[in-house]
């Protein structure tokens, strides 16, 4: 979609900011925020590209480099750690070959860590893309990233 | 045996979450509408005499929220309501479950709410990564705007009232209300000294109430049933229920709603099926990460805010995470630690230089150039100064677990 085409479905209030930060990265189709994303996204809410970029850059959904199509985020808070969440993700690095927060030469995934997932329940957990998935301790990680093509 | 009371999750299972005719025919929408036929005067006392408490750790009286943000101003062009769902404390997962199972229950509360403090403009911050419950409150916003739930002269009353979600981007401390309220005007999530309160000087400097989705999720039933039932609930200090969410070393972790004074020896042995592999318990961590550790001798403490308070405990959001013997307090801790430092915004400098401090502390005690007493001390010391000197709730985290640690662990620590 014309990112022009995705702002138009927001107001230009501030109010706007983070959504329309999600919409734009969401429409770049390799899942980041370019340079050019966060230019169009000051001029349509009236600001600066210095404001846009300190927003951009705090919060950590967001990324100002290119990602893979799919993001796995495994959740590493005391929850999670305390099931063995550091297993997995070396686990998981080794069957990616990536370390944390980069991407599969193939662009598939990209591997980053995140704060709870509200998954606890169901400790160690990650989420890929949209997909929450629990109960990580002794699942064959190369059979889950098969489901994402 | 205890048993469940269910309030905030009592459609869970029985109804289509995404089916607005369904919540209708469980009685939905009936104290929504029974509300806008009250003088908005008449809902705060309701919800003051009710001594409901917020549901999001803090535990302040949610009347009174009220009674100050509609008090704020008389004629004001806007005042604001927020659901903050922006869920996010270790061991939480209590908002989830209301706005997957039951979203229109969390609407109708905040549509209370709106009415209550007089607020023409509703939104719902909430976390960038819960796809499935933004998913819900779209959908359940929108069935209610075709319905004229929402909308302009609701149930035929003078009151209009539109509802927006606004998502977060991944930051623990755009929880925390003053910040949350950053966040929402578009900037970088970094706390603001108060006063003043947002009910007096709110987003975009308007009177602004927020609220819990566990908090707004329990209004349609006290509106709808009385404040004297809802009292005759749970304790004296904190009337009502409580989904408490109970994780870690359990044989059936998950979310359960019981009136407030059940006891964590209950939670854990007769809701949660006891502790795994049949171990003996040794730990619990009550209230998230910004919590506090506890021995068995809480066990028998009635859970509330006040009896946990005397005890140097903390309720908060209601998490219990559960530690079985052979766990190690350190290696909870520093992951506790490690997360406070991800966290913070770097904004107030005790807390920007003393998340890594404390990190540095435990491990000189890792690695045995200090001993535990000292290293507790330390830590003690370092948290403390944190907690007097930094502006929001993150700085002032770490002083929960750390001095309950040399409560409740002192020697094993």
């Amino acid at each position: 979609m014309e990112r022009s085409e995705v702002l138009k479905q927001f107001k230009p209030d501030h109010e706007n900011m983070l959504n329309i930060l999600h919409a734009l990265q969401n429409n770049n189709s390799q899942n980041y925020l370019s340079e050019e994303d966060l230019k169009i996204a000051a001029s349509y809410l009236n600001t600066t590209y210095s404001h846009i970029y300190g927003v951009a850059t705090y919060y950590t959904m967001f990324s100002l480099k290119p990602r893979g199509k799919y993001i796995i985020r495994v959740c590493n808070s005391p929850v999670c750690n305390m099931e063995n969440s550091t297993k997995v993700i070396e686990e998981i690095k080794k069957n990616l070959s990536i370390e944390v927060g980069e991407t599969t030469d193939d662009m598939r995934f990209t591997l980053e860590l995140s704060e709870c997932l509200g998954k606890c329940e169901e400790a160690p957990g990650m989420m890929i893309n949209e997909d929450v998935v629990g109960n990580l301790d002794n699942v064959d990680f190369k059979s889950i990233f098969d489901n994402y093509n | 045996m205890i048993q469940e009371k269910r309030i905030t999750l009592k459609n869970l299972g029985k109804i289509n979450p995404e089916s607005i005719d369904d919540y209708i025919n469980e009685g939905g929408y009936k104290a929504f509408e029974k509300a806008v036929g009250l003088h908005h005067i008449e809902i705060i006392d309701e919800m003051v005499k009710s001594s409901l408490r917020g549901r999001g750790g803090a535990g302040f009286s949610a009347g009174l929220k009220e009674k100050f943000t509609s008090e704020a101003c008389l004629r004001c062009e806007q005042k604001y309501l927020i659901c903050n769902a922006d869920e996010g404390e270790p061991g939480t997962f209590k908002d989830r479950i209301i706005m997957e199972n039951d979203p229109h229950l969390m609407l109708e509360g905040m549509l209370i709410a709106a009415y209550a403090i007089g607020a023409s403009k509703a939104y719902v911050y909430i976390r960038g990564e819960y796809y499935k419950s933004i998913d819900r409150i779209n959908k359940a916003i929108s069935a209610a705007k075709e319905k004229g739930i929402i909308g302009k002269n609701v149930f035929g009353s003078a009151f209009s009232v539109d509802v927006e979600i606004k998502l977060g981007a991944g930051s623990y401390l755009c929880g925390e209300e003053l910040t949350l309220l950053e966040s929402l005007e578009g900037k970088r999530g970094y706390p603001r000294i108060k006063p003043p309160f947002p009910a007096e000087k709110g987003l975009n400097g308007k009177p602004t109430l927020i609220n819990n989705v566990e908090t707004l999720a329990t209004i349609p039933a006290i509106i709808y049933n009385g404040p004297e039932w809802y009292t005759s609930l749970g304790t004296e200090d904190s009337p009502g229920t409580k989904i408490f969410t109970i994780s870690g070393d359990i044989n059936n972790p998950g979310y359960f709603e019981v009136e407030m004074g059940v006891t964590l020896r209950q939670l854990i042995y007769e809701l949660g099926g006891g502790i795994k592999d049949g171990k003996k318990f040794y730990a619990a961590i009550l209230g998230g990460a910004a919590g506090t550790f506890v021995n068995e001798s809480v066990l028998d403490t009635p859970m509330g805010f006040d009896t946990l308070k005397e005890k140097g405990a903390v309720l908060g959001s209601g998490a219990i995470m559960v530690m079985s013997e052979g766990r190690s307090l350190f290696d909870i801790t520093n992951s506790i630690l490690e997360f406070f430092k991800h966290e913070s915004c770097g904004k107030c400098v005790p807390c920007r230089i003393g998340m890594p401090q404390l990190l540095h502390i435990m491990e000189n005690l890792k690695n045995n150039k200090i001993g535990r007493v000292e290293a507790l001390d330390l830590l003690l010391y370092e948290s403390e100064f944190m907690a007097k000197s930094s502006l929001c709730p993150l700085g002032q985290s770490p002083i929960l677990p750390i001095k309950s640690l040399k409560q409740y662990f002192e020697n094993e620590f």
